[in-house]
């Protein structure tokens, strides 16, 4: 404690000896700026989080009614004699038609169903059942004389008088649909014979005519973007980690690979329709490759997505820390060893990010699939003919949501919310098997 | 640490198994490596000392041409291993890192398990014919680094999951696993404590015994603990090389005495 005295004392130039205890301006304001900085950001994640759930809500309250359908279910028999004669006429959907409908009178009034309503009305509400009944039978001849279910879709406004969107308020009389109808649809659904029933057709279903919004399904269009992932997943990914590869382990650095590095920079940024209208012109009027079909809208969408997968894939691999390389190289692997064996498994978990986020982007892409004719489309010979594979004309989801949102029958505008559904689905499960096959990769080092 | 006494060490073979004449290094137009001429012998730790930034690493780098990952990199001049020229364009590269083993500065396990890390170098060469032989390799690969017993029971664990010391120990046995005649070792100890460090050194001394161990190093104390030649490098020249007792005790150059004295560097 002797040289206590040494300790110079506090300088007199107007230094202040200030306590630990009391804030200075400076911090005080420096302070508030955090805080201020901390509450940006967290309004912003509740903004978006908002915003979140205000999407998913009306997207599942649009879409749902999509998911059932109003459905007339009648007991029907046809005798054989019946069908002999209805086979004999000229217009014979017309007589089965007449047939039908004889038939329906005659068990709602066994049921006690009283209302006032012509065949007209039938057609109004359950469209023209002929063309049904009489494909059923044609194909089941044994089914002649014993009573078939048959499950007519109702028309889109009866649909609709169901799910609220037509009321009887201020209902005006159409063509379509008449008041009286209502009261028949009403009396109908108290007997039983009209119901809901969940619509397995929009799941499984092709596309429909543009009056017939019952009967429309997504199910091929589904299948369509599949085979186009397939194509998108089989081209991209492999070519672009080669390249990818290439770039970053092997090339030479020069100006040639430095214009190449740019270049793929910058498609990542052209507009799709710019790849579509190429696709049209390089694929289909050049190759002559079958219009509309899955496998031409892969080769473009592949286009798309090969400069975000080869961008992720080489900072992916930029981040393998370079004494990876050097232990391999050392030991006397071979460039490539070294490559395969050591970098690019620790680069997977980036490659695979990248290839999701480019099979995301190419799933929702619709431009270019309308320049190459994968709209929505009523499909011939449906389920057989898309099925068949990548080159058989197709739609892509959406594509048909598109096709959808655009049609004049307000029976559309849900089953485009329905399709979005579905699309949102098909991409979850697209991103759950991306991350486990991302976690069997992850490795800490 | 200011013990610089020299253990006198007896040299049993004084056979050259790298000899490297007017070796020339450039990176771009920066001339890094001038004019060295150094005969490396075999059974012996041969250490490079000299101040940061003198081109030790680099010399070292040209022994099994590492340099050759680097694009802007240019060798000239001759370096024989056995008698051999290893810049010959008959030469792979790959061949030549088989039997010139190396450690880096820092740990560098792969992140894989510990056997693997071990049997990586002996698959991708095909020293064994089948899983026994791997087995009795990575054994005694990892007794060789010292550091079998204390892994022994977890080969499956990974080999980041080791301390900084037992991962270059693992290191350096997945050098040897691919029966090097030569192992060069670049800064093995500048990222471990002092523990490890002699742990690491004591190996390096039994080595010798079957390699020619090249070490660059910062630490003079362990250039004279470990090394029987010492080569001492400023600004890309080799000022002096010799037995280390005479490189610490008695240097020729003022450069080399200045460096061990403190004075530069």
């Amino acid at each position: 404690m002797t040289d206590a005295t040494s300790i110079p004392a506090a300088p007199e130039d107007g230094r202040r000896k200030s306590s630990l205890r009391t804030l200075d301006a400076r911090t005080r304001r420096r302070n508030a700026a955090e805080k201020r900085f901390r509450f940006y950001g967290l309004a912003a994640i509740l903004v978006g989080l908002f915003f979140l759930v205000v999407l998913g809500v009306t997207i599942v309250r649009s879409g749902l009614p999509a998911f059932t359908q109003t459905v007339v279910s009648i007991d029907f028999t046809l005798s054989e004699e019946d069908y002999a004669k209805a086979e004999g006429q000229l217009f014979k959907t017309k007589a089965y038609e007449q047939i039908f409908n004889a038939a329906l009178v005659t068990s709602l009034e066994e049921r006690g169903v009283e209302a006032e309503f012509d065949a007209k009305a039938i057609n109004r509400i359950m469209g023209k059942p002929g063309a049904t009944i009489r494909e059923h039978f044609r194909a089941n001849e044994g089914d002649l004389g014993t009573p078939v279910q048959f499950e007519l879709s109702a028309a889109s406004r009866v649909d609709g008088y169901f799910k609220g969107r037509v009321t009887r308020d201020g209902f005006v009389d159409s063509r379509f649909l008449q008041a009286s109808d209502l009261d028949l649809v009403d009396a109908l659904a108290e007997a039983g014979i009209i119901r809901q029933a969940f619509n397995w057709n929009f799941i499984t279903g092709a596309d429909s005519g543009v009056d017939n919004p019952g009967g429309a399904g997504i199910g091929a269009s589904v299948v369509g973007s599949f085979f186009m992932m397939l194509v998108v997943l089989f081209l991209s990914l492999p070519i672009g980690v080669a390249a990818s590869i290439y770039l970053e382990e092997f090339a030479p650095q020069n100006r040639f690979t430095d214009l190449i590095e740019v270049n793929i920079s910058n498609l990542a940024a052209v507009p799709s329709i710019v790849f579509g209208i190429l696709g049209l012109a390089v694929f289909i009027q050049f190759m002559h490759l079958p219009q509309s079909a899955p496998l031409v809208g892969g080769l473009v969408l592949t286009l798309m997505t090969l400069p975000t997968i080869i961008i992720s894939t080489r900072a992916s691999l930029k981040a393998v820390p370079p004494s990876i390389r050097d232990a391999a190289l050392g030991l006397g692997a071979s460039k490539m060893q070294s490559v395969l064996h050591h970098v690019l498994p620790l680069a997977m978990p980036g490659i695979l990010t990248g290839t999701i986020i480019g099979l995301a982007q190419a799933l929702g892409e619709t431009a270019p699939l309308l320049l190459i004719g994968m709209v929505g489309f009523v499909a011939r010979g449906y389920p057989d003919g898309f099925i068949a594979g990548f080159t058989e004309p197709n739609s892509a989801m959406p594509a048909q949501i598109y096709t959808w949102a655009a049609r004049a029958d307000v029976g559309f505008y849900e089953k485009a919310w329905g399709g979005i559904i579905v699309l949102l689905l098909f991409l979850l499960t697209m991103n759950i098997i991306a991350i486990i096959l991302r976690r069997r990769f992850e490795r800490r080092w | 640490m200011n013990d610089m006494r020299v253990i006198e060490r007896d040299v049993d073979v004084t056979e050259t198994k790298i000899s490297a004449r007017g070796v020339q290094v450039y990176y771009a137009d920066n001339h890094a490596i001038k004019d060295v001429n150094v005969d490396i012998e075999d059974k012996t730790v041969t250490a490079f000392i000299g101040p940061s930034g003198c081109g030790k690493s680099t010399f070292l780098r040209c022994l099994n041409r590492m340099n050759d990952t680097i694009d802007i990199c240019r060798v000239e001049g001759e370096i024989r291993l056995d008698g051999e020229d290893i810049y010959d364009p008959a030469v792979d590269p790959v061949q030549l890192r088989a039997k010139v083993g190396m450690v880096f500065q820092k740990p560098n396990p792969f992140p894989k398990s510990i056997y693997d890390n071990i049997a990586y170098g002996p698959r991708i060469h095909g020293l064994a014919r089948n899983r026994a032989e791997l087995d009795e390799i990575v054994e005694r690969s990892l007794r060789r680094g010292a550091i079998w017993d204390e892994v022994k029971d977890r080969l499956d664990a990974p080999g980041t999951s080791l301390s900084g010391g037992q991962q270059q120990r693992l290191c350096i046995a997945r050098a040897v696993a691919t029966e090097p005649e030569v192992l060069l070792m670049d800064e093995p100890c500048s990222a471990l404590d002092p523990i490890a460090t002699s742990q690491v050194e004591e190996l390096i001394d039994e080595l010798r015994a079957n390699y020619s161990v090249v070490i660059v190093t910062h630490s003079m104390q362990q250039a004279a603990r470990v090394s029987q030649k010492t080569a001492f490098f400023h600004l890309g020249n080799l000022v002096e090389y010799g037995e280390t007792g005479k490189i610490f005790t008695k240097p020729e150059d003022s450069r080399t005495e200045s460096y061990i004295t403190g004075r530069i560097g």
